[in-house]
């Protein structure tokens, strides 16, 4: 998602603007009416963390996929699409492909073997206190990352929608935006943030499936006269259809963009909030179900994608399209709503344009609470119950902690997106990506199939991975020396006149990966843990047949 | 220190752990998930490559503006979807039935 402060007003006229806020304040009250039922059904920790473990596979499924299209991939890839042709579609087969890794082997031994937090998977056999503390510094590192980079574009794009401008416009935004997500999570806990992520789902899959039929029906269906429509509109010709305009500058983009994929294919299965939607199912079989109903929607959603970045391409007159280039792609699909429905000026447009509008910040509403929601239960089950009290907690004060850290670490997001605004943190996601994947992934996989692996091999692998992921990025181009693009914005997080870079590459994941499970197998080969390794039998046999499981709350 | 179990529980889990039935539940666990695993990460890594390092084999046109890279990206859409209805049907039909015993037995032992 773009970050650049030099957005421009979306069309002369505003005709849309009356029923993209009307759609915007249905969206709030609806989620607001949401959680507060959700509310009344909470009252239990398990009700609170993992809803209950009621939802069926269907549902978690829809809410799987609500809590992993973020607008980043929404108006991003199609945005990418739209501007840089076939490497845009690049990005979201590693996104998808990456599921198979959490549906063969991760969603439903963790389900089994777990409770509320992902450090659960890990304390099963190792000594709880310094594996949770890792496990929680890890889970809350990503998840800041992560919905730091929302919480910007969402400043950047709700005012980019509503057309408002003014940084003060934005800083209200967020602060907006921030309060809404804090409301979710501490009143609605886990039932709440499921059902307006399960809401945000059906809508995105809704507005995206009548746009990209719109769009067919303009080339009557046939695909490659939208292809050639796009690759001739955008100038590049061919060349727009193939592999190369972003990623094959050179053999160091290359590299980097192999970097990239690895991260993204590993790291899925190893963020802590998709992790912790396993558990609001009865048992591993809807977990299971789950991920597949979310592979469908996910593969289907992308797949669309690909017609609305093309379609973009090929159909946006050259004012739009020069509109979508200045945008960084984020108003590819907007502006292609618009298109589609009428043009600009048309009710049809306008309509269409709103509704796009609105289903963007349904999803940017979506994806911030699941993040608020995943840091807060680990801070308050792994280092409040576990580490501070050392498991002696009460589930009342459990859930109270868990309310007041989501409100704190709302109040730090909303903080740090405000300054953040105007420096470029496009790099989050990627970053937030390779730290799961290096980190996460690791700990998670030896823990359920090495006997052997030990306290020390997770502490190695979890601080390992975090550490020269974030030290990595920190001294690549990202961050300092990378210069600036054609139109004058820096592409660094730093002032384009500092640079300390020496990491080539903007994604660390192919040495900090390896670096990851390397320093995982150090760790556990240095040290003799004989608990872990007899706790590891029951693991097995939990993780595998579900025996001795977290059962389901009937109320 | 780790996470408690009650001896009765544990002796459980252990005479599940050394049976005949758990070990085949492991090894068709195993033998599915990790030959797929490597299976599915090879063929990704092979289209990452391709797109970066063999372009012109990528551009080659199959139908009207359709080349070769887009077909190679779709595909990786039809492999996903393809395994996971596999697994899906091994762990159905191979999987379930086994852990799904071993599961009551243990449910039996404990007196849950």
């Amino acid at each position: 998602m773009s970050t650049h402060d030099s957005m421009i007003p979306l069309a002369q006229d505003t005709s849309h603007r009356p029923v993209t806020v009307t759609l915007f304040v249905l969206v709030v009250l609806v989620t607001i009416g949401i959680t507060i039922w959700a509310s009344r059904q909470t009252r239990t920790a398990t009700d609170y963390y993992a809803g209950g473990r009621s939802f069926t596979g269907v549902q978690n499924g829809f809410a799987v996929a609500g809590d992993y299209m973020s607008a980043a991939s929404f108006l991003g890839i199609s945005g990418a699409i739209a501007l840089t042709g076939y490497d845009g579609f690049l990005y979201s087969i590693g996104f998808l492909v990456a599921w198979l890794v959490a549906l063969l082997l991760v969603a439903e031994l963790l389900r089994n073997s777990g409770r509320y937090t992902m450090a659960d998977q890990l304390a099963f056999r190792m000594r709880q206190r310094p594996v949770r503390t890792a496990a929680s510094v890890s889970t809350v590192v990503v998840s800041i990352f992560y919905l730091l980079a929302q919480m910007v574009g969402a400043g950047a794009l709700v005012s980019l929608l509503l057309e408002v401008e003014g940084d003060a416009a934005k800083n209200l935004t967020i602060a907006a935006v921030g309060a809404l997500m804090i409301f979710y999570v501490t009143v609605g806990g886990m039932k709440g943030t499921t059902w307006v992520q399960i809401v945000k789902a059906v809508l995105l899959m809704g507005g995206t499936i009548l746009i990209t039929v719109l769009v067919l029906a303009e080339f009557n269906f046939n695909i490659s006269d939208m292809l050639g429509g796009a690759a001739e509109n955008s100038g590049a010709g061919q060349a727009f259809l193939e592999p190369g305009l972003k990623y094959g500058v050179d053999t160091t983009t290359k590299i980097d963009f192999l970097s990239l994929g690895l991260a993204l294919v590993l790291g899925t299965a190893g963020l802590p909030h998709i992790l912790i939607r396993f558990y609001t199912v009865p048992t591993a079989k809807q977990a299971r179900s789950s991920v597949l109903w979310a592979i469908s929607l996910i593969g289907a959603f992308y797949l669309m994608t690909l017609v609305l970045g093309f379609g973009a391409a090929a159909l946006l007159s050259e004012d739009a399209y020069g509109q979508v280039a200045d945008s960084a792609g984020n108003l590819a699909s907007p502006l292609l709503a618009e298109e589609v429905g009428g043009g600009a000026g048309s009710n049809g447009g306008a309509v269409l344009l709103a509704l796009i509008a609105a289903v963007a910040f349904a999803t940017i509403l979506a994806v911030v609470a699941g993040l608020t929601l995943t840091s807060a239960s680990s801070v308050a089950h792994d280092i409040y119950a576990n580490v501070i009290r050392r498991g002696k907690a009460t589930e009342h004060d459990e859930v109270k902690v868990a309310r007041g850290a989501a409100i704190a670490i709302g109040a730090v997001a909303i903080a740090l997106a405000i300054p953040a605004q105007d420096l470029n943190i496009a790099f989050l996601v990627a970053l937030a990506f390779a730290v799961a994947a290096s980190a996460n992934v690791p700990a998670l996989v030896y823990n359920l199939f090495w006997k052997r692996f030990n306290t020390r091999g997770a502490l190695w692998s979890i601080y390992g991975g975090l550490t020269s992921a974030v030290v990595l990025v920190f001294f690549s181009p990202v961050v300092s020396g990378k210069g600036v693009d054609a139109n004058g914005n820096n592409l660094s997080l730093f002032p384009t006149d500092v640079d300390f870079h020496w990491f080539p590459l903007d994604n660390p994941g192919i040495v900090s990966i390896p670096l990851g499970f390397l320093l995982g197998w150090v760790g556990t080969m240095t040290a003799r843990d004989r608990t872990a390794e007899d706790k590891y039998d029951e693991l097995d046999v939990r993780a595998l047949t579900g025996a001795g499981a977290e059962k389901a709350v009937t109320h | 220190m780790v996470e408690e179990t009650t001896t009765r529980e544990h002796e459980a889990y252990e005479r599940i752990h050394a049976g005949r039935d758990f070990a085949e539940l492991k090894r068709r666990y195993i033998g599915f998930a990790f030959p797929m695993t490597v299976a599915f990460m090879v063929w990704y890594l092979l289209y990452v490559v391709a797109s970066n390092w063999a372009n012109d084999f990528m551009a080659t046109q199959v139908v009207g503006n359709v080349n070769v890279a887009l077909v190679f990206g779709l595909l990786q859409f039809v492999s996903t979807f393809l395994i996971a209805w596999l697994y899906a049907r091994h762990a159905n039909r191979k999987l379930d039935p086994i852990a799904d015993r071993l599961r009551e037995e243990y449910d039996r032992e404990v007196g849950r």
